[in-house]
């Protein structure tokens, strides 16, 4: 097969005699092959298009810092609802140790007061109404005790401070709607500061303020200090203002106003931490962030990986098989090449993808592990394709069985497995390497679309196919472009590198070629 | 010729039996889910049978208690009297919703068919003609990009942009969403509309084999001694390209178009399902993923027997349209 090429410097063919080989440079068919490959401007671009694939998924996925499952995380901000506010409008009774004030002589008192009246009756018996000063009544019953306290102005026991007394709220209301600076209780001076907070000894115990500030969640305790905060964020009519709680953390606080229901809502910015869903492309993250805040090039990486095995040992099964099965066919003829064939047919006909999708449907609803779907679906693939190589290697053996070379061999002796594996099959290798080569493109693809379809390669394995999926939410398809393209677009880089090459192979193998 | 035909007709029926055979036994071996969905269901309403009971009941009513082989001889029977039972996912009999929806798949593989021919042998022959020309280069790279784009992938850029992008045709489904306001022909047109997209899919999928294959062929053509003399003749290079060679590459040609005409009706599994086009590709689809037996058994079967028709077909036109071909049978 060797074939010689003279060597065009006519200088050096006079130092050599005639019948020198160093006249003549000898290549070796394999050269000769690689030599016609490497002219083919296509395949030698496709060559270099699966190099970069192969490096970005099996070295790839060495140099990154991040795994194949590794979630980010990312603070955004929460709003939640704090507080409400609701500036008091209506009476509230404050009522004595030791007596009762019921609701309905609440609204007897509402009613009187309504209409001027210092006094009022229920039930036979008689109350008078005190007006101390501006929203501020007492109400005695006929003996002249003191029954309760009626004001608008509420008494609020500060931080950390015991629940003030009965009468050192009413004295202090008192002086409050007064406009005084001080008053006496149970026999101690108290004084009232400017923002009417009760100082007693130099130290806050009690404020009088008219907004009310009720929690709404469980387990929020609203200090004095956030309270002043935030009156004073409600009459400079602000929406929106910074406070640092008690731990020291800092969050804004957002102020909107209910109309009708008078309520001021505060709302709590916190931050919260969350996988970092669909981030755009970025410094850490160079392809953006998937679904669940996975970085996705590094999906890309592993992703690769697992089609790039999946289409090899697929192929590998396939050739396995149908060397073997092709070649028993091939060199025994007969009923065995009758029987292997009719196998063949049978294969042929078999609907392949209907075949995988039912499986893998199948494998869905019995929850087979992730890990060991893959492995079914390359033993499945393998199972369903070996046919077509069958075929080939058959008919390639057929013709080479009669030529000269294999009679020679069955002249010599050698032993049938040896004549086959040894002497027919390296004869079939060209017309095998680019099948298979072809095979690996339409292989990636039928398992992309299976993992696509959602039943090949499963999460948490990363799949060309399956990174593409995401974009079965329409939302993902328009607005995350990064999370679906660049795999589309690996797959296609590798499946048309394939394509290339084998076809470059298959040119490169022909002899009849002169380019 | 006929003893041929017969004989050949004769091994597709062993073959067609076998393939039946392996493709009922490993749907019978499958967890048999959507028998037990129902069960569970109907067990849940109120004064019902226990799931087993119910279980115990479907299976038998949908023959799955009997081993096997005993159901298989079973379908065997009910397929060649024609009874192809009730599809469990639509719950109609099979060959109405098959008839409901073979008629869009039909027409889409046609129009497909009728793209891919009009497109493929020119440039196919065009490629040929200039052997390592640009041309040849730019065409033989586009019949390998066609063939290594992924279906769903191509699919997926389309209707990013010309649905949703540019907005001139819907994502999914078959027909709009005023379709019912539209006239007769307003109809028509909405519904032609609706399938634009997944026949540009399956025309770029498709058109790069047949390319390949074209300029292949005439290449061999081209090379042949014939052609050498007709050039010598001083025939004119139009009439040696269009008159000897294109007729000797349409021998090829023709046996495989005509082997992929049953192929017609198979209807595009992947295509209709990213599409929600109502062929029979996607009614299988649904079908095969929910475990519907006697659907998936029906259209695995069609399928097969659509893959030999065609295999038979090219055969029998590789001897009808090439005199060379003489069958011994």
């Amino acid at each position: 097969m060797s074939e010689e090429i003279k060597t065009s410097n006519p200088a050096e063919q006079e130092t050599y005699s005639l019948n020198d080989d160093r006249r003549v440079r000898v290549l070796s068919p394999g050269t000769l092959v690689a030599k016609r490959f490497f002219r083919n401007r296509l395949a030698v671009l496709g060559l270099i298009m699966l190099t970069a694939m192969f490096i970005l998924s099996f070295i790839g996925g060495l140099l990154i810092p991040y795994g194949q499952t590794e979630q980010f995380y990312t603070y955004t901000y929460l709003e939640k609802e704090y507080v409400g506010v609701t500036h008091n409008e209506e009476f509230r009774y404050l009522v004595a140790d030791g007596q009762a004030f019921a609701t309905i002589l609440q609204a007897q008192f509402l009613l009187a007061q309504g209409k001027g009246q210092d006094a009022f009756e229920y039930k036979d018996v008689s109350y008078t109404i005190s007006e101390e000063g501006p929203d501020l009544y007492s109400i005695y019953d006929a003996e002249g005790t003191l029954l309760a306290v009626a004001a608008k102005d509420i008494v609020n026991t500060a931080d950390g401070m015991a629940d003030p007394s009965f009468t050192l709220k009413y004295e202090a209301l008192k002086a409050s709607v007064n406009g005084r600076d001080s008053f006496e209780a149970e026999g101690e001076t108290y004084t009232l500061d400017e923002y009417d907070n009760v100082i007693y000894n130099g130290m806050e115990i009690a404020y009088i303020s008219r907004f009310v500030v009720a929690a709404r969640e469980n387990g929020i305790v609203v200090t004095r200090d956030f309270k002043e905060k935030l009156e004073e964020a409600l009459e400079t009519d602000i929406d929106e203002f910074v406070y640092v709680g008690e731990d020291g953390e800092e969050h804004t606080y957002a102020i909107s106003y209910n109309a009708s229901a008078m309520v001021w809502s505060v709302k709590q910015e916190t931050e919260t931490y969350v996988y970092n869903s669909y981030a755009s492309p970025s410094k850490e993250h160079l392809l953006g962030t998937d679904n669940n805040g996975m970085d996705m090039l590094t999906r890309l990486m592993y992703g690769g990986r697992v089609s790039l095995i999946i289409g090899f040992i697929v192929v590998f099964i396939e050739t396995l098989l149908g060397v073997i099965l092709g070649g028993v066919a091939g060199y025994f003829g007969g009923w065995v090449d009758n029987l292997i064939m009719r196998v063949v047919d049978i294969f042929y006909c078999v609907p392949s993808m209907p075949i995988i999708i039912i499986l893998g449907a199948a494998m869905d609803n019995m929850k087979v592990d992730a890990q060991a779907r893959i492995f079914y679906l390359m033993i499945i693939l393998g199972i369903l394709g070996w046919a077509g190589i069958a075929r080939l290697v058959r008919g390639q053996i057929l013709s080479l069985r009669e030529q000269e070379f294999m009679t020679a061999t069955e002249a010599c002796g050698i032993r049938a497995s040896r004549r086959i594996f040894k002497h027919l099959i390296p004869n079939v290798i060209p017309q095998l390497i680019v099948t298979c080569t072809m095979g690996l493109g339409s292989i990636i693809i039928t398992e992309a679309t299976l993992s696509f379809l959602g039943l090949g390669v499963k999460f948490p394995f990363a799949s060309w196919g399956n990174i593409i999926s995401d974009v079965n939410n329409s939302y993902v398809m328009t607005a995350f472009w990064w999370v679906w393209i660049p795999a589309g677009i690996c797959l296609l880089i590798t499946v048309l590198g394939f394509n290339f090459v084998g076809d470059g192979l298959r040119d490169a193998f022909d002899p009849k070629m002169k380019r | 010729m006929r003893k041929y035909i017969i004989k050949r007709i004769l091994f597709s029926i062993v073959i067609l039996f076998f393939v039946t055979l392996i493709i009922y036994t490993l749907i019978r071996c499958l967890p048999t889910s959507y028998v037990e969905t129902m069960a569970m269901q109907l067990a849940t309403k109120p004064g019902s049978k226990p799931y087993q009971e119910w279980l115990d009941q479907l299976n038998a009513s949908y023959g799955l208690d009997q081993p096997i082989p005993v159901g298989y001889v079973h379908w065997l029977k009910d397929f060649f009297t024609g009874n192809f039972g009730d599809s469990w996912r639509f719950t109609v009999p099979v060959v109405e919703e098959f008839k409901s929806v073979i008629g869009v798949s039909f027409i889409m593989g046609a129009i497909v068919l009728v793209l891919e021919l009009l497109i493929s042998i020119p440039l196919g022959i065009l490629a040929a003609t200039k052997q390592y020309s640009k041309t040849d280069y730019i065409v033989s790279a586009s019949a390998l990009v066609g063939i290594s784009l992924p279906t769903f992938f191509f699919a997926t850029i389309l209707k990013l942009i010309f649905a949703v992008k540019l907005g001139w045709f819907d994502t999914h489904g078959m027909v709009g969403r005023n379709f019912a306001q539209l006239d007769d022909i307003g109809q028509l047109l909405d519904k032609c509309r609706h399938l634009v997209l997944p026949i540009a899919t399956l025309t770029i999928g498709s058109i790069g084999s047949l390319m390949r294959y074209t300029r292949t062929n005439m290449l061999e053509v081209l090379n042949a001694d014939y052609i050498r003399t007709a050039r010598a003749k001083g025939v004119s290079e139009r009439k040696v390209i269009y008159r000897h060679a294109f007729r000797n590459t349409m021998i090829p040609l023709v046996t495989i178009i005509g082997g992929s005409l049953p192929g017609l009706f198979s209807g595009a599994l992947i295509t209709e399902t990213l599409f929600s086009i109502p062929g029979i590709g996607y009614a299988s689809y649904q079908a095969m993923v929910a475990g519907d037996i006697p659907f998936t058994m029906f259209y695995l079967t069609f399928i097969a027997i659509l893959t030999l028709t065609g295999n038979l077909i090219s055969d029998i036109l590789y001897a009808v349209v090439d005199p060379r071909v003489r069958i011994t049978a």
